[in-house]
């Protein structure tokens, strides 16, 4: 397929300024980064988190009058997908310690160190085990391991990185964390990049003052991946769940979380299961599509854990800032969507211009990159369009080679390279066309620095989570959180569930109340949740669906 | 709900091609990969879609086109339909996967490990000694990865190499579908992959040195110090940070200001 004639032409423009840009870059020299006044000009005039009229007010609910994204603020404000007077609690399906919802990279985290507190462990989880986009991480995970760099670095990074609104418990415990849960990742066997005497590669991401990203090629996430599932399978006291979503928690006579209702996706059953404490981790929202943005998410992430625990009263937080990551690939169509990871600017690539000119410092925080990608796109009117109408900027990967040595692309580029390959495009020798897509839920429920929300017994880690990131998550710390609190999760909640008592009655009266504030709020738009599933099927299908019974 | 990328509503003016989803004939535009064709065709997916960006391996795919006696894979989310595909996803790879206890050779050092290593992979996984050098696997990995060179590379004990080679696998486990001699190869190499990641790759001193003093406590202050500043004082540090440079050499930077080290 290659680009076609017109995007040929363009790249000479590229091509042209090429040579003076990688002088410059092997000087140390780089495009001035904003000030934090221009910073926020930028992010108030062009990010799609400002635009007040893709939001609404809650009218339900513990966050009732938060402003949120609309699709977001209608999937909170649904409905249950239980019949509640038909759905039967006293038949217990599985009886377990610890319940985790979600298998991603923090459930998997979790169930490791549950099971090894002792707790017998069950994870139910939509997809496969696995499935979730801790796979599609693929730049990096930070922790100040080098010399020049210390968690205190990490922290003042961290902050500055979500305008200071980041809850500081929960970054202490992140960058301290760091180092041992990568420390942990390497007894495991994830394979890191390393150099021939086993010290670790790292490199800048976006908004980091140290080099502190720790890759696995271009599929850091991946490997950690499956090394955690890998592990998981080994150890025969977590049980777990594939295609069984969660449809609602459950809470018991003392109020605390004591399990959920399972769906067998395939057979349509319900399985009730009791726990002595339940972990959420759910994953984020990309699904949802907020402002009709592609996004880089797995299938399943569609809010799922945020709709049932704010049905059972859970506070969430900055669920406003949504992140949308710079470089999301246009071209070919075929890939629009698709993370162009951060480690192509941690390599050295630099955003151009329809003009092939620099607009911005390539490694800004994600907001304000995305923000002035937009800007460069709108306002500047230099953007460069694709031939089904999208419009974007170029990323020059050829320069990693100039930069760094040929093959690099390649090496550390791998699985970026065949995605392009797959379509005649040699990004080692061509640049790429990007646009900000949707990447990452930043805010989520509220928790404490072991994951527990004000449920007892319910405890949460992960995307689902918020605070961690604030209003803005540097590059390589989702990777991080993932496994930092999700292994402080699971150790929590196997202490927990070793002196909670076993729950008695199991109830579901925290959906029916909130059925009834949905009734008094006069909603009543038919509308269920969670999602659970996308639907992608085009108007002309779903207009042939006729109306049917389904016994 | 505006689904951009994925909806393709859009692409109703796009020429149409027919193909054949598990037998069945669809028209579906001709620049969709088949797992968007799939959708278009109006499926919603249960199993057979993951990540939609190529890299979890769930939705590992054979097909045949018109006319060619070959059978082809790709993955449904990467691969863009052709006139008369006939397509099928494969839901699920049964795969042989004993457990193991990756700690197990820990008295063994870095040095002596492989020999054991090597002894643990041909008890747990006998079946890599069946290879009878087909290749198919190697035609079959939609990664591209040489498959077959890196079972021989197990066979031989090369566990590090093996463990590179393989490094890219989504771990769709066509490769142990089509295999004739019923090697589950994506198993295999995982178990060997953490081997190489325990035992063959030294370990990052900095990091077993860092770990000891986060654990003696010696950051704890500072980071009270830092929770407990004001915004402003705060934003000024974040502000004048120094940035290490992008191509400083491993180790050796040294910092003007070592206030936070």
């Amino acid at each position: 397929m290659s680009y076609p004639p017109e995007l040929k032409s363009l790249i000479r423009f590229v091509e042209k300024t090429r040579p003076q840009r990688v002088e410059r870059a092997r000087r140390g020299e780089s495009y001035p980064a904003l000030t934090l006044a221009e910073r926020q000009d930028r992010l108030t005039r062009f990010h799609p988190d400002y635009r007040a009229e893709a939001k609404r007010a809650l009218s339900v609910g513990s966050n009732k009058g938060d402003r949120l994204p609309i699709e977001l603020a209608d999937l909170l404000e649904s409905h249950s997908r239980l019949d509640l007077d038909e759905v039967r609690l006293d038949r217990v399906d599985v009886d377990t310690d610890v319940l985790i919802i979600g298998a991603g990279g923090a459930g998997t985290a979790a169930a490791l160190e549950a099971v090894q507190a002792g707790a017998s462990v069950t994870v139910a989880t939509k997809l496969r085990h696995g499935d979730a986009n801790t796979v599609m991480a693929e730049g990096g995970i930070q922790g100040a391991t080098a010399e020049a760099d210390s968690p205190c670095y990490h922290y003042i990074d961290a902050m500055g990185g979500g305008h200071f609104s980041n809850a500081p418990d929960l970054v202490e415990a992140l960058v301290k964390d760091a180092p041992v849960a990568i420390e942990w990742l390497e007894r495991l066997g994830v394979l890191f990049d390393k150099y021939p005497d086993g010290r670790m590669k790292v490199r800048h991401g976006g908004g980091t003052s140290r080099k502190r990203l720790h890759s696995c090629g271009d599929m850091t996430g991946a490997e950690i991946m499956r090394v955690l599932r890998d592990e998981a399978r080994n150890r025969p006291g977590i049980r777990m769940l594939e295609f069984t979503p969660a449809l609602e928690l459950l809470l018991d006579e003392r109020g605390q979380c004591a399990g959920a209702v399972l769906l067998n996706l395939e057979t349509r059953e319900l399985y009730i299961v009791r726990a002595k404490a339940v972990i959420l981790s759910t994953g984020g929202l990309g699904r949802l599509h907020i402002q009709g943005f592609p996004c880089t998410n797995h299938y399943g992430a569609t809010a799922d854990g945020l709709v049932m625990a704010y049905r059972a009263g859970i506070k969430t937080c900055f669920l406003d800032s949504t992140q949308f990551h710079p470089t999301g690939a246009i071209y070919p169509e075929q890939n629009a969507g698709l993370l162009i990871t951060e480690k192509v600017r941690g390599l050295g690539a630099h955003l151009l211009n329809r003009s092939g000119e620099e607009f911005l410092f390539a490694l800004e925080p994600r907001d304000v990159a995305s923000a002035c990608i937009i800007r460069e796109c709108s306002e500047q009117g230099l953007g460069v369009a694709t031939p089904a109408g999208r419009s974007g900027v170029w990323l020059d990967s050829p320069m990693i080679e100039l930069l760094h040595g040929e093959g690099t692309v390649r090496r550390e580029l791998g699985a970026k390279y065949l995605q392009f390959q797959r379509f005649g495009i040699d990004i080692s020798r061509e640049p790429m066309l990007v646009y900000p897509t949707l990447h990452y839920q930043n805010g989520g429920l509220v928790i404490g620095v072991n994951g527990e929300t004000s449920i007892p017994g319910l405890l949460a880690a992960g995307e689902v989570s918020g605070g961690v990131h604030g209003k803005n998550r540097l590059m390589g710390n989702s990777l991080l959180d993932i496994v930092v609190f999700g292994r402080r999760a699971g150790l929590a909640a196997a202490a927990y569930a070793r002196e909670a008592g076993a729950p008695k009655a199991l109830s579901l009266d925290h959906v029916r109340s909130f059925e009834r504030e949905l009734t008094e709020a006069g909603i009543s738009d038919g509308k269920v949740g969670p999602m659970l599933l996308p639907n992608y099927a085009p108007e002309h299908i779903r207009a042939r669906r006729v109306a049917m019974h389904v016994p | 709900m505006s689904n951009d990328n994925d909806s393709n509503g859009s692409k109703n003016k796009e020429k149409l091609i027919p193909v054949q989803i598990m037998g069945r004939l669809y028209d579906v535009p001709e620049s969709l990969t088949i797992m968007k064709a799939v959708e278009y065709a109006g499926y919603q997916y249960v199993r057979g879609c993951g990540c939609r960006g190529g890299i979890c391996g769930a939705c590992g795919t054979f097909y045949r086109l018109p006319g060619d006696y070959q059978l082809m894979t790709g993955l449904a989310c990467q691969t863009v339909v052709q006139p008369g595909m006939m397509i099928m996803q494969l839901p699920y790879v049964p795969a042989n996967r004993p457990n193991y206890d990756v700690e197990a050779f820990d008295g063994n050092g870095v040095a002596g490990a492989n020999g054991a290593l090597h002894e643990s992979v041909r008890r747990l996984f006998p079946e890599v000694y069946r290879c009878v050098g087909c290749a198919t696997c190697s035609r079959t990995c939609p990664m591209g990865i040489d498959v077959m060179d890196y079972v021989a590379l197990i066979g031989r004990g090369e566990l590090a190499k093996a463990a590179d080679l393989s490094f890219s696998c989504v771990m769709c486990g066509l490769c142990a579908i089509r295999c004739p001699a019923e090697i589950s190869q994506h198993t295999a190499a995982m178990y060997v992959r953490r081997l190489a990641g325990r035992y063959l790759t030294p370990k990052a001193e900095h990091l077993t040195r860092r770990v000891a003093e986060v654990q003696a406590g010696r950051f704890d202050g500072k980071l009270a110090q830092l929770k407990a500043m004001k915004r402003d004082e705060l934003t000024s540090l974040y502000t004048n940070r120094e940035r290490e440079p992008d191509l400083s050499e491993p180790g050796q930077w040294k910092p003007k200001d070592a206030a936070w080290l």
